[in-house]
């Protein structure tokens, strides 16, 4: 089987998040990239699959719509273990060109299993894996927090509001991954680096596409009141509190 | 032209955020001037349909279909499709939960409709139809611009409310056309968590952390939760350490909660932490570190050991609910 993983440059989660141009660009001044966390799960289990049935996982690609700047992160998806990486060369101004860029390339190979992370913690959209089946016309499972292949059928758990799941479903498919997919994240090895600097990254140019959405302005959200401090000798003074003022229990 | 709802049901019932979803459409609803459309979907009852009716919805398309038993992405975009287009719906309505977030993407490809995923509040305009969300997980929010003449959003659980808006509702048995090839996936076990407060329903929630020290001293958590009907979570440290499910994990790769009160626990509140919870209410902190962020976030705190502070709050709720 041939596994794909779309992967998302982001900041850093850590990053002091900034605005220019009368808050309607995102800073990137001194930001920090990486792979998208839950891109990078769905990697890493991707990864653990390849690694644990010898011969059933054939190859794992990684693609990122991106310009030439987020080539650093696919070289790190690299690293940790993909086999080769795409980047189609565009500036992905919104979901629905992520995943029209994508569709467009993926159609043209063929991959049995699309992994993609559920958002991506810049833009929280939960978008581009849903939109990427539709246009490929292929089914999805979301919310997967469980996959494996047995006996070359796929096998996946999916959370749904007030539990869980068991799917199955035919080859190809788009599977959106969240948190359980994998226990945390692979980091790449020495020799992985040294590894990473010789595989294939092809580069991709971008077909003409549209936008259905625009960040149009950002806000940064209204500073907090200071904490009220209680005493931890007047524990009943708090539970008053959230009666009389705060009106919550 | 109207706004079209999908409102979800657990066991022929509807929740609180379903209410809460009809009761946003209804307020977008009169500002454009149209009705309200609530698409269910699976065996309801009349009178738990109607009391969609009480919130705003006036026409309530009621699809019956053993093919719908469970999600199927591809199947239920096609029915939404085909009652979006069928109602004339200029804005389609989802739950930013599992089922909103699996169905809208495909529904904007298939309709090409500008999609806003978590939205906060009302559209701040209406033309171009311009709404806020969350972005870089919580610390910032952008204002969206959808360019298309139909839009989709899901919309946050408890970042609007529900109000009543009584009108008379008519329920129409709906039959869209599903083809063989949009099912192709297949459940094959569903494994439903019982008698327990669902965490994004929850309007309370008490979650610990690390500082709670080890799962043998989670019982504190549930008897406060239990007294509050609360919902139970934590971080993630301690779901990666096995002392509670995942379920529970809240945080930017977890659970993003919105309750009314959220009470941190011996959590220190890593940034990824407050992204999950920053959408609470109210914010009540329990930590030994006074300098831990939590408190930035919290809008009450104790500096404590939070093993002693928790029986005396379990007390002094016991007392509360006593009067």
């Amino acid at each position: 089987m041939k596994i794909l993983v779309c992967i998302s440059n982001v900041p850093d989660t850590t990053t002091k998040i900034k605005f220019t141009d009368n808050n309607t660009a995102f800073d990137q001044a001194g930001v920090q990239w990486i792979i998208n966390p839950w891109d990078e799960l769905a990697l890493t289990r991707a990864l653990d699959i390849k690694d644990a049935q010898a011969g059933m996982v054939e190859e794992i690609t990684v693609i990122n719509v991106g310009l030439a700047a987020t080539e650093p992160t696919i070289r790190k998806a690299l690293a940790i273990g993909a086999d080769k990486g795409i980047r189609i060369n565009a500036e992905p101004k919104d979901a629905f060109t992520v995943a029209s860029q994508l569709a467009d390339v993926i159609s043209k190979e063929s991959f049995d299993i699309i992994l993609c992370g559920i958002e991506s913690s810049d833009s929280n959209g939960n978008n581009v894996g849903g939109m990427l089946s539709e246009l490929l016309d292929m089914p999805s499972v979301s919310s997967v927090s469980h996959f494996d292949i047995k006996d070359g059928k796929v096998e996946l758990k999916r959370e749904i509001d007030g539990g869980q799941e068991t799917v199955s479903t035919p080859i190809p498919f788009v599977g959106i991954v969240q948190k359980g997919i994998a226990k945390e994240p692979r980091i790449p090895s020495m020799r992985g680096i040294m590894g990473a600097r010789t595989k294939p990254l092809q580069v991709i140019e971008a077909i003409q596409t549209e936008t259905l959405t625009e960040f149009a302005t950002y806000d940064l959200p209204k500073p907090k009141a200071a904490c009220k401090k209680i005493d931890p000798d007047n524990v009943k003074e708090l539970v008053q509190l959230l009666h009389n003022e705060a009106k919550v229990i | 032209m109207s706004v079209l709802v999908y409102t979800e049901n657990w066991d022929g019932k509807f929740k609180k955020l379903s209410f809460e979803l009809v009761s946003f459409a209804c307020e977008i609803a009169k500002t454009l001037n149209t009705n309200v459309v609530a698409l269910s979907i699976g065996k309801v009852n009349d009178d738990e349909l109607n009391k969609l009716g009480t919130y705003g919805a006036s026409k309530i398309l009621n699809v019956q279909n053993e093919n719908l038993i469970n999600l199927n992405n591809q199947a239920y975009t096609s029915v939404l499709a085909q009652a979006a287009a069928k109602e004339g719906a200029t804005l389609i309505v989802f739950a930013h939960n599992n089922t909103g977030k699996a169905i809208a993407p495909r529904l904007s490809v298939r309709l090409k409709a500008g999609l806003a995923t978590g939205v906060l509040a009302l559209p701040s305009n209406f033309q171009p139809f311009t709404i806020a969300k969350k972005v870089f997980t919580a610390k910032a929010i952008a204002n969206v611009v959808i360019k298309t003449p139909v839009s989709i959003v899901t919309l946050l659980q408890n970042a609007f409310g529900v109000f009543e808006t009584p009108v008379a509702a008519s329920i129409e048995a709906f039959n869209p056309e599903i083809k063989d090839n949009e099912l192709k996936t297949e459940v094959k076990d569903v494994n439903k968590v019982s008698g327990k407060i669902l965490l994004t329903d929850a309007e309370i929630v008490v979650s610990g952390g690390r500082g709670m020290k080890g799962p043998e001293n989670w019982g504190s958590i549930e008897e406060l939760a239990t007294l509050l009907g609360a919902g139970t979570a934590c971080s993630r440290p301690v779901s990666d350490e096995g002392w509670r499910p995942h379920e529970e994990h809240t945080g930017q790769t977890g659970k993003i909660l919105a309750p009314n009160l959220y009470i941190a626990c011996g959590i220190s509140g890593a940034i990824q932490h407050l992204g999950g919870i920053s959408g609470s209410k109210c914010i009540v902190a329990i930590n030994k570190d006074p300098d831990a962020p939590i408190f930035e976030a919290a809008d009450y705190g104790i500096v404590g050991d939070v093993l002693k502070v928790l029986p005396e709050m379990i007390t002094a709720v016991k007392e509360l609910k006593g009067n």
